[in-house]
């Protein structure tokens, strides 16, 4: 399906996608993990959603990937819609998009070895195929990812490390010819020295025409790699757009809080008053982020009122009332 | 640090662990029973041998006569025989309507589960003892084989419970949203990476499913609920109570059986013990 | 000098040999100094903080000596460090926000624990609540069940809990790492307090996160396979590091206002070595830039410049010939 008329193609496009648990004692209480969530990822672009635990940020990339179902909205796949996608149809999905987790360890089974994953993926998708076409495919996978094939095959997953498991996994989605990953916290377990090495390569693939939707929770990880921002809170979207603008122009209350607690290496933290407070309960209707916004920042309106998305400047959009009032 | 390879560790340990190799061993002896036992005596379970009636264990009857002349060795080998096979059949059929029970309500989840969940609880609570009255009453003649059957589909409950909750946990482990995203269709998924990852677990409810089996069965057979023209080792204790051997002190008729049925169903219950401190690391004497 | 470990050497047990987990570490740290300590996974940190508070099997203590406030611990006897443990030496152990027993409330658990210790709940109650006070906990935390604290709460409950009988040396061991962001600062904020109103003396933070040492973190030592290789203060580690390896971890780390495209940083390739059978000498050398043959003999962790201690012959040359 081609969308005639523009340069840059709409790979995936999330319209209004939400996530509803049911729980509680007979299914009584909903759970509202995502709500409304709207974005979309063009082709050969690295997009950054940020979040911490609980911001549905996970859900998101599970719901892309169909491992979750979605409760309501749509998400589309250069242009078909995938939402409801099944067997044959939902395979084929899968030759297009992948996915990879942040664990590594618990991402093989672990009584078989590790190569059992490239296994999967031959009997899968190239039933046809012969040996020696696959053998080919298979270094060339594991040397696009930086791996030497004598060290990595014929292994069980706990004589690897952290590291070389993600990337095996990375070449586990390149045999595949994928146009989307989708990379779900997949350096937050590894050791400080090997997490640049696989974020690198991250972008090296990126710059070969691969589109990353790279989930997080360190700010700046997503500064580095990323050209674009989404900042997450409790299943809405609450700031979006050109990651330098998000960086250096917070302006939702949300994002300011984050940029001014996390621990950086170039500055010490400053002075804010943060106040702590238990856990939330579930908000249904009005601003998300009302209970811990700062006093000074907020308004009476807020509580009643969800604000929508708006453009505050060129590719950076807020969703906060007082903003919207203010200016 | 890399640990050795699973399966040469595991075998390791499996032969160090003292309760393995004492439960292993009296299974073992009793098994070999089983098919010797036979092969030594010339007799008939229900022969009328010894025409003296009740007599104690001699050269020539090792385990005594019962009151009625018949030599209580034949029917103890015979006996057990029995016993083996209820148990295998019995606990096999138990745990693999446990396994299908179990697999499908922990992967689907959902209503599926629901309904699973509802139709165990169903057969876990409905009395065996009255229902196997009932059919008792109908067929006129009850084989070792489908007494086994009936325990096995009344025994499967607990086992779909355990490999339920089992299933459940292993199923939200990152392998196997891969193996979804690879497009492997759900019962390949079940039986390549989720069932494997249970094997141990699989070998432990068999094992104690055997064990029940054998269990039930003896009692069963003790209540006169048991096969009609079959020997077991329940059925040997039955006759012998039925007959007064505890009144009249003719010990050998029911001791053996009794003490065959304990040391089974105990081996097996330390078999499992051990295999445990096997499969799981923590467990282990260090 | 607060805490002085001269030569500690500790091994872990396994069925296959030792693990040589810790291996010689020398070092103090001075009265009222929060000293961050920092390494990768297997570097050794977690058994060092441990060894000084608790050595239990698998743990192996093999030499060395550890003072605190010029009285000699003895780290290697359980029973003898009864009598310093919680009082004079104290840990904040991983997951402890997560381990506190469900089925208590919190105040009956903290009267549990004083008990034990032989010092009374009552005389200790008014204390207590000004410390709650001062970690932002209302009282009425003592009357609920853990499972009704948040994260953040929970640990800094664990805090307060652990430095109340004010001991010389407190021993965090990832305090932050399960957290988010806003309860991080908290903690580690919290940290610093206690410092500055003398409920502790000392801090050992342990962590494989450096930028929370930055912020908080009077001096860093970085470990690497069981080996000390550099302790300065924290300005001097971030931004002029002398050994290899800890100019490689910095160097490594992604921070705000760096961009790929703009500048690439580079990781340390290879793996660390495994402990059962480490390389003799420094244990760096197989993946560092600047080995020579002088490597295959153990560095000392020796002070290069005032306050500034390092393991790396390379250094020692250049500071040699400087």
């Amino acid at each position: 399906m081609l969308l005639a008329g523009r340069c840059l193609k709409k790979m995936l496009k999330l319209e209004n996608v939400s996530k509803v648990y049911k729980v509680g004692t007979f299914g009584g209480k909903e759970l509202h993990a995502v709500s409304n969530v709207s974005f979309d990822i063009e082709d050969g672009e690295v997009v950054s959603l940020i979040g911490e635990s609980g911001s549905g940020k996970s859900t998101i990339g599970k719901m892309i990937l169909r491992l979750i179902s979605i409760s309501s909205g749509a998400i589309s796949f250069n242009g078909i819609d995938i939402s409801n996608l099944k067997g044959g149809a939902l395979k084929e999905y899968y030759r297009s998009v992948q996915g990879v987790f942040q664990d590594p360890f618990s991402s093989y089974n672990p009584i078989f070895k590790a190569d059992r994953v490239f296994r999967i993926i031959r009997e899968e998708f190239f039933p046809e195929i012969t040996a020696s076409e696959w053998n080919d495919k298979v270094e060339r996978s594991l040397r696009a990812v930086g791996l030497n094939p004598g060290d990595v095959l014929d292994k069980f997953p706990h004589q690897l490390s952290g590291g070389q498991l993600q990337r095996f996994l990375i070449a586990r989605a390149l045999l595949l010819d994928i146009q989307f990953l989708v990379a779900d916290e997949i350096i937050s377990m590894l050791d400080a020295s090997t997490r640049i090495d696989v974020l690198n390569l991250l972008a090296d693939l990126k710059s070969r025409g691969l589109s990353i939707l790279f989930i997080t929770h360190d700010l700046s990880l997503g500064y580095y790699i990323s050209e674009r921002a989404l900042m997450l809170y409790r299943g809405c979207v609450v700031e979006m757009g050109a990651t330098e603008k998000l960086y250096d122009n917070p302006l939702h209350p949300y994002t300011r809080m984050l940029m001014a607690s996390v621990p950086r290496l170039d500055k010490k933290w400053e002075e804010v008053e943060l106040e702590l407070k238990a856990e939330q309960a579930e908000v249904t209707s009005g601003c998300v982020y009302f209970e811990r916004c700062s006093e000074a920042e907020k308004s009476e309106s807020c509580e009643g009122h969800r604000p929508p998305l708006i453009e505050a400047e060129s590719d950076h959009f807020v969703a906060c009332s007082c903003y919207a009032e203010g200016g | 640090m890399t640990k050795p390879k699973k399966k040469s560790e595991m075998l390791y340990f499996a032969l160090r662990n003292n309760k393995l190799r004492v439960g292993l061993t009296i299974i073992l002896f009793f098994l070999v029973l089983t098919f010797v036992g036979p092969m030594l005596t010339h007799y008939d379970p229900y022969d009328y041998v010894n025409p003296n009636g009740a007599q104690p264990p001699s050269s020539e009857y090792w385990f005594g006569t019962t009151m009625f002349g018949q030599d209580v060795f034949t029917q103890f080998v015979h006996g057990l025989k029995a016993s083996f096979l209820v148990g295998i059949v019995g606990g096999g059929l138990g745990t693999l309507l446990g396994m299908l029970v179990g697999f499908i309500a922990g992967y689907r989840g959902g209503m599926v589960d629901e309904v699973l969940n509802t139709l165990t609880n169903i057969v876990l609570v409905i009395p065996t003892l009255a229902v196997l009255l009932i059919i008792v009453a109908y067929l006129e003649v009850r084989g070792v084989f489908i007494e086994s059957v009936f325990i096995g589909c009344t025994a499967w409950p607990w086992a779909a419970r355990a490999i339920r909750a089992q299933t459940f946990s292993l199923r939200s482990r990152d392998f196997v949203d891969l193996a979804r995203l690879s497009g492997m269709k759900p019962w390949k998924i079940l039986f390549t990476e989720i069932a494997p990852n249970m094997m141990s677990y699989l070998l432990l409810v068999f094992i104690l499913q055997f064990g029940g089996a054998i269990l039930i069965a003896a009692t069963l057979d003790f209540i006169g609920l048991g096969p009609t023209n079959a020997v077991s080792l329940g059925l040997m204790m039955n006759n012998a109570v039925l007959w007064g051997a505890l009144l009249l002190g003719v010990w050998w008729w029911f001791v053996p059986p009794g003490v065959a049925i304990t040391a089974i169903v105990g081996a097996l219950y330390v078999t499992n013990v051990g295999l445990d401190e096997v499969f799981n690391p923590k467990l282990r004497e260090m | 000098m607060s805490l002085q470990v001269e030569n500690l050497t500790v091994y872990y047990q396994t069925l296959r040999g030792d693990v040589r987990a810790l291996e010689s570490a020398t070092f103090t740290v001075a009265d009222g100094e929060i000293m961050g300590l920092a390494g990768e996974s297997g570097c050794g940190k977690t058994t060092l903080g441990h060894s000084l508070i608790r050595l239990t099997p698998p743990m192996r203590f093999v030499e060395g000596s550890v003072t605190l406030d010029n009285e000699e611990l003895p780290v290697w006897d359980m029973g003898r460090m009864n009598d310093f443990r919680f009082k004079k030496i104290s840990i904040i152990p991983q997951y402890a926000m997560n381990a506190m027993n469900p089925t208590r409330k919190i105040g009956k658990m903290t009267s549990e624990l004083l008990e034990s210790r032989k010092v009374s709940f009552k005389t200790t109650l008014p204390e207590l609540k000004r410390r709650l006070d001062l970690v932002k906990l209302s009282h009425d935390v003592l009357n609920m069940y853990p499972i009704e604290l948040s994260g953040g709460m929970k640990q800094r409950m664990v805090m307060v809990l652990s430095a109340l009988l004010d001991p010389s040396l407190l021993i965090a061991d990832e305090i932050t790492s399960a957290l988010d962001v806003s309860s991080q600062k908290a903690v580690a904020e919290m940290l610093v307090e206690f410092r500055d109103r003398e409920f502790v003396k000392s801090v050992i933070v342990i962590t494989h996160d450096i930028s929370i040492l930055y912020q908080i973190a009077d001096s860093i030592m970085i470990m690497y396979a069981g080996q000390l290789a550099e302790k300065a203060f924290t300005e001097v580690i971030i931004h002029a590091p002398r050994h290899p390896y800890t100019k490689l971890l910095i160097s490594s780390l992604p921070k705000v206002g760096v961009k790929y495209s703009e500048k690439r940083l580079t990781g340390i390739p290879g793996n660390p070595p495994l402990l059962l059978d480490p390389p003799i000498g420094c244990r760096f050398r197989d993946r560092c830039p600047l080995a020579f043959d002088k490597c295959v003999e153990v560095p000392p962790f020796i002070e290069i410049e005032k306050d500034h201690f390092v393991a790396c012959w390379k250094v020692f040359e250049e500071n040699a010939q400087a």
